[in-house]
């Protein structure tokens, strides 16, 4: 399909649209529900942090979108499907919510994006992890924007077994998001030539890590990877390196770090460590300037999660301020048609599963020589692709994808 | 190589070594709470709260005046111990005499409002402490590496563990405090002080728990929660060693020790169910506990 033809289709369809919706932005306000883990596990890597993050989109859309003022609700998820999806349901039906932000557990995602297709609303989800949002679970009403465990396996993985880490161990935090990253993790092994000599699943959470590091370190295989998240994974970390783990010539991967994690680290503990990530404060002039403001006003440098939840507001009022109203399918149709283009991610697209396909970048953290302070924690090594680190839509499925 | 159950004996006696060190701290903390529950028959549910200042006020302590390592070691417990008495003297004493569920309830409140503020204040990410110097690099055993931390936690465990022993069983103050509890009316007929007691008694029993924090700090990842989660497996221990017995507590924090290192190599998964099924068997043989006295 040529570029015009793309163009007209998608004019014709959103003319359609927004006469249907009478182009029109309800109450003549735009409501956004911030909702996230405000005081337990995942509180750092989004928390009371991205609600400033997503404070500060409004502020730079200047408060108002197309005549409309724009509010801001907040909740605590408390980690919690259910208390979620009555915060939810309330917001939809009471209280005239038009986007929900946020959402980190993916429990609590996917819970809550049931609710949202039901009621007709949209939800951005910034932190979850699991790829199943925008694959079994998709719905036309919501976008996944940040990240998710398919690129994390690929980035990593591959990466580690093309250095010639043939031989894996795999350490598991026993539950759902755990088992779905071991099972990405051993397809990327096993497609590059390696080998995964043993999996072993530790309860969750788990403080003491030394008797698995020494199970690692007796199996001999090369590399040791930590499919877990939060404490358990800084646990793992430090664990090994006590141990002396990659001293004895084991390579340490760990799939899923936010910045956060390796700030409470350190670079002394957490030197040399592989890890994808969606977004890095000091990429370049663009995430610099963004991020020096975001220190001025929360004490600290911005995740991926973070930068996520901005980036993803200033597209949503966009499309608001563009198609003149706040219907779900109207906004989200305008989004998916408008590549992004700012200092999260170049020419990222949304697709029609909600996945938002942009690059991903393979990054090692620097030693305490290198690291020029605190926050100076990654060396990108590597850009991924957008469309390699991502699940090709050929192997999804979502119900909003057509088959050929 | 020589196996028992397809694992080579090298990599059983490391796990065992394992065992003993997590031992050491499940013994700190449940004879702390032994000795409160022991002697003020108070359920002390703030204990893992307990642990955590002790191992965020070596961190802190070490942020704000450069405290070294040694002196943290001394003055975290100090300073969570007299906080310990301060709890006591405005709080325990008013529902002293009460059902057990009371103090149950008032010391999981106070734990849970520690918990909250912390994390306001420091997220819960975790604060880095670093290794003393000293204590930098390992041993080779053999069978395993072994960091010399970790053998300095069985130590200073141990030596802790027995001079507490020591103290309530076998010193004039520690008979003081036994008869105390037993008949506070008429200690105080004897001209002691038995109030003053049951304060200093509920101090040092939350001291044990910031010593363990404080020796856990270099180790684990130092955060708010850190406490809530080996909150309940210490209850196990002291449960399983029988309410209130000294010895039963220590001898049990260490044998639980094990005996999870164990399970961690067999069958992982259930690592962190296997204390409680082990209380659970006790309880229905022996319900007093290994190390209880029969009612």
């Amino acid at each position: 399909m040529t570029i015009t033809k793309k163009l007209l289709t998608s004019a014709v369809a959103s003319a359609l649209l927004v006469g249907g919706a009478q182009a029109e932005i309800s109450d003549n306000t735009v409501k956004i529900g911030y909702l996230a883990d405000m005081s337990g596990t995942y509180r750092d890597l989004a928390g009371p942090n991205g609600l400033t993050a997503l404070e500060m989109a409004v502020a730079d859309f200047g408060g108002k979108v197309n005549g409309a003022k724009i509010e801001i609700v907040s909740a605590d998820d408390r980690n919690s499907p259910d208390s979620s999806s009555s915060t939810v349901r309330r917001w939809v039906e009471n209280e005239d919510v038009d986007l929900v932000a946020g959402l980190v557990a993916s429990s609590v995602t996917i819970a809550v994006s049931n609710i949202l297709e039901e009621s007709n609303k949209l939800g951005i989800v910034s932190g979850s992890a699991a790829s199943s949002i925008t694959n079994e679970h998709c719905t036309p009403n919501h976008i996944h924007y940040v990240y998710d465990t398919y690129p994390l396996a690929n980035g990593t993985a591959s990466a580690v077994v093309k250095e010639g880490g043939k031989t894996w161990f795999i350490l598991t935090a026993d539950y759902a998001f755990g088992h779905a990253l071991e099972g990405d993790v051993t397809r990327v092994v096993e497609e590059n030539g390696g080998e995964v000599i043993q999996t072993v699943r530790h309860p969750f959470p788990t403080s003491d890590f030394s008797s698995f590091i020494l199970q690692a370190q007796s199996s001999g295989a090369d590399v040791v990877a930590l499919a877990n998240a939060g404490a358990d994974t800084t646990n793992a970390i430090t664990t090994a390196g006590e141990f002396g783990l990659t001293q004895s010539g084991q390579t340490l991967a760990a799939l899923l770090l936010f910045l956060t994690d390796v700030h409470a680290l350190g670079a002394q503990s957490a030197q040399g460590i592989q890890l994808t990530t969606g977004w890095y404060w000091d990429m370049n002039d663009e995430t610099r300037e963004w991020s020096d403001r975001f220190m001025e006003e929360t004490g600290v440098r911005p995740t991926m999660v973070h930068a996520g939840i901005y980036s993803s507001t200033i597209q949503y009022l966009n499309a608001v301020k563009a198609t003149g109203s706040d219907d779900s399918q109207t906004v989200r149709k305008q989004m998916m048609d408008t590549p992004i283009n700012d200092m999260f991610a170049k020419n990222g697209i949304i697709r029609e599963d909600g996945r938002m396909v942009h690059d991903m970048y393979l990054a090692e953290v620097k030693t305490p020589e290198e690291s020029k302070n605190e926050w100076d924690l990654y060396d990108i090594v590597r850009t991924i692709p957008g469309d390699e680190a991502y699940r090709p839509l050929s192997e999804s499925k979502c119900k909003l994808v057509t088959q050929n | 190589m020589t196996e028992i159950l397809g694992v080579p004996v090298a990599v059983l006696s490391g796990q065992l070594m394992l065992g003993v060190i997590n031992g050491a701290f499940y013994a700190l903390l449940s004879l702390g709470l032994a000795v409160i529950f022991g002697l003020l028959k108070i359920i002390n549910f703030a204990h893992g709260a307990m642990y955590m200042l002790g191992a965020m006020g070596t961190v802190l302590l070490f942020d704000a005046f450069g405290v070294n390592y040694w002196v943290a070691l001394f003055l975290a417990p100090v300073i969570v111990g007299c906080f310990g008495i301060v709890l006591e003297y405005f709080l325990l004493r008013r529902i002293a005499g009460q059902d057990h569920i009371y103090s149950l309830l008032l010391t999981f409140g106070i734990a849970l409002i520690l918990q909250g503020v912390l994390t306001n204040i420091y997220g819960v990410s975790g604060l880095r402490y670093s290794m003393p110097e000293v204590f930098r690099g390992g041993m080779n055993l053999g069978f395993m590496f072994l960091p010399y931390y970790r053998a300095w936690v069985i130590v200073a465990a141990l030596l802790v563990c027995f001079g507490t022993w020591f103290m309530i069983e076998k010193t004039r103050l520690g008979s003081y405090l036994r008869a105390g509890t037993e008949d506070s009316q008429l200690m105080q007929g004897f001209g002691i002080n038995v109030p003053l007691l049951i304060s200093l008694t509920y101090g040092f029993g939350v001291m044990l728990a910031a010593f363990a924090g404080a020796l856990a700090a270099p180790i684990y990842s130092v955060s708010p929660v850190m406490g809530s989660n080996i909150l309940i497996v210490v209850f196990a221990v002291v449960v399983i060693g029988g309410m209130g017995s000294i010895a039963g507590a220590v001898i049990t924090g260490l044998m639980m020790g094990v005996v999870e290192g164990f399970t961690k190599v067999f069958y992982p998964e259930g690592s962190a169910a296997v204390i409680f099924l082990v209380m659970v068997v006790v309880l229905l043989i022996r319900p007093s506990g290994l190390f209880g006295k029969e009612a």
